[in-house]
C-alpha cells in the first residue's frame, strides 16, 4: 500500500501529504523489524517452550501445554527467586545511596571537572562486567590484600572470609550497576533549575528542608529511572553470584543457567525465566505507579 | 527560626555595599536607602549591578563589603531563609511538581503560619486566580505564572519584595496591563517594592523613586519627572527617554540662570537645571519639547535659526524630524500632529525653539552619547 502511495508522485499535493504523514513509520521501521526479529521472537519461542514436555531422548521437548511447569518451577526455586529479588532490593537501595551524592555533586558542585568526573563514571564499561567481577574475586580472594588487612586488624577473624558471603554477592551487584544509577540521577538534577533552589531559600526553607520539599521531589525522575535500571538487571543477574557467592546465595539466574546449560530442562528454565520477568513487570508497574512520575516534567 | 525576620521593618539600608567578581566590580560602593512602603526601581542597562545589588539583599550573593539592614537590623551575612525578604524570580521560579495551593502555601508551611488555607486564598483572591489553585505551574500562562509567583511572595507579608525583571518574559499588551496591575497590589498591601528592570518605560510607570544604576554606581536617583525633566549625566540623558545634547559654554549669568553660546546662538538655562562644573557644557533638550517652523516665522524663547529637515517621519500622534544644524549636528524633534497644518517636508528649511525651562545643563567633558546605545528606544 505504502509503494502505491509513493509511486503515485510527488507532483499532487495529496500524496505529498501522505509521504509526510509515513515518514515517522519509516524512521520506526528499523527499530520495528529489530524489536520484531530480536525481541518477539525469542519471547514467542521461551513461552512456547514453557509449557512444553520431555520428548524421545535428552534435549528433545514436545508441546503439551503443561501449565503446571510453571508451579513445579516456582515451588522447586521459591528460595533462590525471593533471593533474587532481596539481593537486587538491597542493591539497589545501596547504590541509590551512593550515588545520589556522587550525582548531586557533579551536577552541581564539580565546576570544570565536570565533564572529567562523567568520564571516570562511565570509565568501568571500558572493560567487560565479567572481567570486573573475576577481579572483585581476586581482590576479596583469600590471596588480596583486603582480607589480609581486615585480618590484621581483627575486624575478621582467621577463619573469616569475604568472598563467598551475601556480601560479596550484594557488593559486586551495587558495585556493577552503580553507573546505571548514577548516570539517570545526575541527568535529572543536572536539569534542575538552580533558581528553584534559590527561591525554596527565599521562601523559608533551609538546605535540608530545600532538598526534601524541592531538589529530590524534582530529581524523582532520576531516582525512578536509576533504580529500575539497577533493580532490572540485578534481579537476573548470576555472574556475582556465581562468582562471589556459595551454594547458599545462588540466585534466580543461576537456577535459569543451570536448568539451561547443565540440566538441559528447557521447558523449566523457559518457565522460570517468564516468572522472573513477569514478577518483575509487576513490581516495576507497581512502582511507576506509585512514584507517579507521569505528573512530573 | 524567623522570628528576628518577621518582626523587622523599617528602610532598607545599603551602606558603602560591594561585590566584586575577581577583578571585575559589580557593585562599586552603593549606598542607598530606600523607605518604607515606596515602590522602589533600579534601573540600568545589563550588566550595570542592579541584579547583582537585589540578589546581595536576598541573600543569594554575599556582599565583598559593606553592610545590608532593614531598619535597625543588619542581614548583610543572614542567610537567606531567615531574612523578612521574599523575591519575584525572573521567570518566575515556580516549584513544577506542587500546585499552584501549594506553591503559595510553601513559605507559610515553612515558617507555621496556622491558617494556610485562609492566608493562600487571600492571595489567590489579589491576584484574580482563585479557579487555577489546583493547577500545576506547566498548565498556566506566562501571565498567570508572574502573578502567582507574585502571590507566593507577598502571601508572606514580607519587610521588602525583591522583582526581578518581574515582566521581562510577558508580551508588550501583558506587560502594560501588569505594570498597572502591580502597581495596585503594592498601594493596596503597602510592603516595599524594590523593582529591578532595564525598562525605562515599565521603571517609569510603577516606581515613585528610581535610582538609575551604570558600572556598579548610582548615576542619580529621583522620582521619574525628576529624572527625565532634569537628568544630571549624559547617561541618564540619553537611558531615560531621548535627548538633543548640544556642546556649548556659558557666556554671562542672569538673576535666575545661565546664558550658553551654542554656535553663535544665546540660550537661557535655569540655574536648578545647570550641573556643569565649569563654562563647558552640554545642552539639552528633549525633543518633544521643540517646536519647528518653516524658516523665518518669527518664535519666542531659546531659538535655532538655520536648521534643514534631513528626515521626517509620519507616525501617527507626532511626526519626528531629524533637522541638520548649520554645525553639522543632527538634533530630533517631535512635534505633535494637533494644529492641522501639514506636516514638514524633507529639505525645508526650519527654525526651530523651546521654553527655556525645559533646558538642562550637563558637564560639558563627558561623551555625549553614554547610555543610548544602552536604550532600547535610541535604535
Amino acid at each position: 500500500m505504502s509503494t502505491a502511495l509513493l509511486h503515485t508522485g510527488g507532483k499532487s499535493k495529496k500524496a505529498t501529504l501522505s509521504k509526510k504523514k509515513l515518514l515517522p513509520y519509516w524512521l520506526l521501521a528499523p527499530g520495528i523489524i529489530w524489536l520484531l526479529i530480536f525481541f518477539l521472537v525469542p519471547i514467542y519461542q521461551l513461552i512456547s517452550t514453557s509449557t512444553q514436555t520431555q520428548g524421545f531422548g535428552i534435549g528433545t521437548y514436545v508441546q503439551t501445554y503443561r501449565f503446571a511447569n510453571f508451579i513445579d518451577a516456582i515451588t522447586s526455586s521459591r528460595a533462590q527467586l525471593f533471593r533474587s529479588f532481596e539481593y537486587a532490593f538491597l542493591a539497589t537501595a545501596f547504590a541509590l545511596v551512593i550515588s545520589y551524592p556522587l550525582a548531586y555533586a557533579v551536577a552541581f558542585k564539580s565546576g570544570r571537572w565536570k565533564n572529567t568526573l562523567l568520564v571516570l563514571i562511565v570509565a568501568p564499561f571500558f572493560c567487560s562486567f565479567l572481567l570486573r567481577t573475576v577481579a572483585w574475586e581476586q581482590i576479596l580472594g583469600e590471596q588480596g590484600l583486603v582480607i589480609k588487612v581486615l585480618r590484621f586488624l581483627h575486624v575478621l577473624g582467621a577463619q573469616g572470609h569475604l568472598t563467598a558471603t551475601p556480601f560479596a554477592v550484594v557488593a559486586g551487584l551495587t558495585y556493577n550497576f552503580l553507573p546505571f544509577m548514577t548516570l539517570p540521577l545526575y541527568a535529572s538534577l543536572e536539569r534542575i533549575d538552580i533558581r528553584m533552589m534559590e527561591a525554596s531559600g527565599d521562601l523559608y526553607a533551609n538546605a535540608l528542608t530545600t532538598f526534601r520539599r524541592v531538589t529530590f521531589p524534582l530529581s524523582l525522575p532520576g531516582v525512578v529511572a536509576g533504580t529500575l535500571l539497577t533493580f532490572i538487571p540485578a534481579a537476573g543477574d548470576y555472574i556475582n553470584a556465581e562468582l562471589l557467592g556459595n551454594p547458599q546465595t545462588k540466585m534466580i539466574g543461576n537456577v535459569i543457567e543451570a536448568r539451561y546449560l547443565e540440566i538441559v530442562d528447557y521447558p523449566g528454565a523457559a518457565a522460570l525465566s517468564l516468572v522472573l520477568m513477569v514478577t518483575i513487570l509487576i513490581l516495576v508497574m507497581a512502582y511507576v505507579k506509585r512514584a507517579g512520575t507521569e505528573e512530573l516534567v | 527560626m524567623v522570628d528576628s525576620a518577621s518582626s523587622a521593618h523599617g528602610d532598607l539600608t545599603l551602606t558603602n555595599l560591594t561585590k566584586s567578581f575577581g577583578e571585575f566590580v559589580a557593585v562599586d560602593d552603593l549606598n542607598l536607602v530606600i523607605p518604607e512602603g515606596s515602590f522602589f526601581a533600579l534601573l540600568g542597562p545589563s550588566g550595570c549591578g542592579k541584579t547583582t545589588t537585589l540578589r546581595m539583599v536576598a541573600g543569594l550573593e554575599e556582599p565583598t563589603s559593606g553592610s545590608i539592614a532593614i531598619g535597625k537590623t543588619d542581614f548583610t551575612y543572614e542567610k537567606p531563609y531567615k531574612r523578612p525578604v521574599n523575591t519575584v524570580f525572573q521567570n518566575y521560579a515556580l516549584f513544577p511538581h506542587l500546585s499552584i495551593f501549594e506553591n503559595i502555601a510553601f513559605g507559610l508551611r515553612r515558617r507555621g503560619v496556622k491558617d494556610v488555607e485562609t492566608q493562600v486564598q487571600k492571595a489567590l483572591e489579589l491576584v484574580e486566580l482563585t479557579h487555577l489553585a489546583s493547577r500545576k505551574p506547566n498548565q498556566l500562562s506566562g501571565g498567570q505564572q508572574q502573578r502567582i509567583a507574585l502571590a507566593r511572595a507577598i502571601v508572606n507579608r514580607p519587610a521588602l519584595l525583591l522583582l526581578d525583571e518581574p515582566l521581562g518574559a510577558l508580551d508588550l499588551k501583558l506587560r502594560r496591563a501588569m505594570q498597572i496591575e502591580l502597581k495596585w497590589i503594592q498601594t493596596e498591601v503597602g510592603i516595599t517594592f524594590v523593582h529591578v528592570t532595564h525598562d525605562q518605560e515599565e521603571a517609569m510607570t510603577m516606581a515613585d523613586t528610581i535610582a538609575v544604576m551604570n558600572e556598579g554606581k548610582i548615576e542619580q536617583m529621583g522620582s521619574p519627572a525628576d529624572l527625565y525633566d532634569n537628568p544630571r549625566t549624559a547617561f541618564v540623558a540619553n537611558f531615560l527617554g531621548q535627548s538633543n545634547l548640544i556642546k556649548g559654554s556659558i557666556v554671562d549669568s542672569t538673576s535666575d540662570g545661565k546664558i550658553v553660546d551654542i554656535f553663535g546662538s544665546k540660550i537661557g538655562l535655569s540655574a536648578s537645571r545647570n550641573h556643569a562644573h565649569d563654562s563647558s557644557v552640554l545642552l539639552g533638550i528633549r525633543p518633544e519639547k521643540i517646536r519647528i517652523a518653516p524658516a523665518g516665522t518669527a518664535m519666542n524663547g531659546n531659538v535655532l535659526q538655520g536648521g534643514t529637515i534631513s528626515d521626517a517621519s509620519y507616525i501617527g500622534v507626532s511626526t519626528q524630524y531629524q533637522v541638520e544644524m548649520p554645525w553639522g549636528q543632527e538634533l530630533m524633534v517631535f512635534e505633535q500632529n494637533d494644529d492641522g497644518t501639514p506636516p514638514l517636508l524633507k529639505g525645508d528649511s526650519v527654525v526651530i525653539s523651546w521654553e527655556p525651562v525645559f533646558t538642562f545643563g550637563l558637564a560639558g567633558d563627558q561623551d555625549a552619547n553614554a547610555g543610548s546605545e544602552a536604550n532600547p528606544d535610541s535604535e
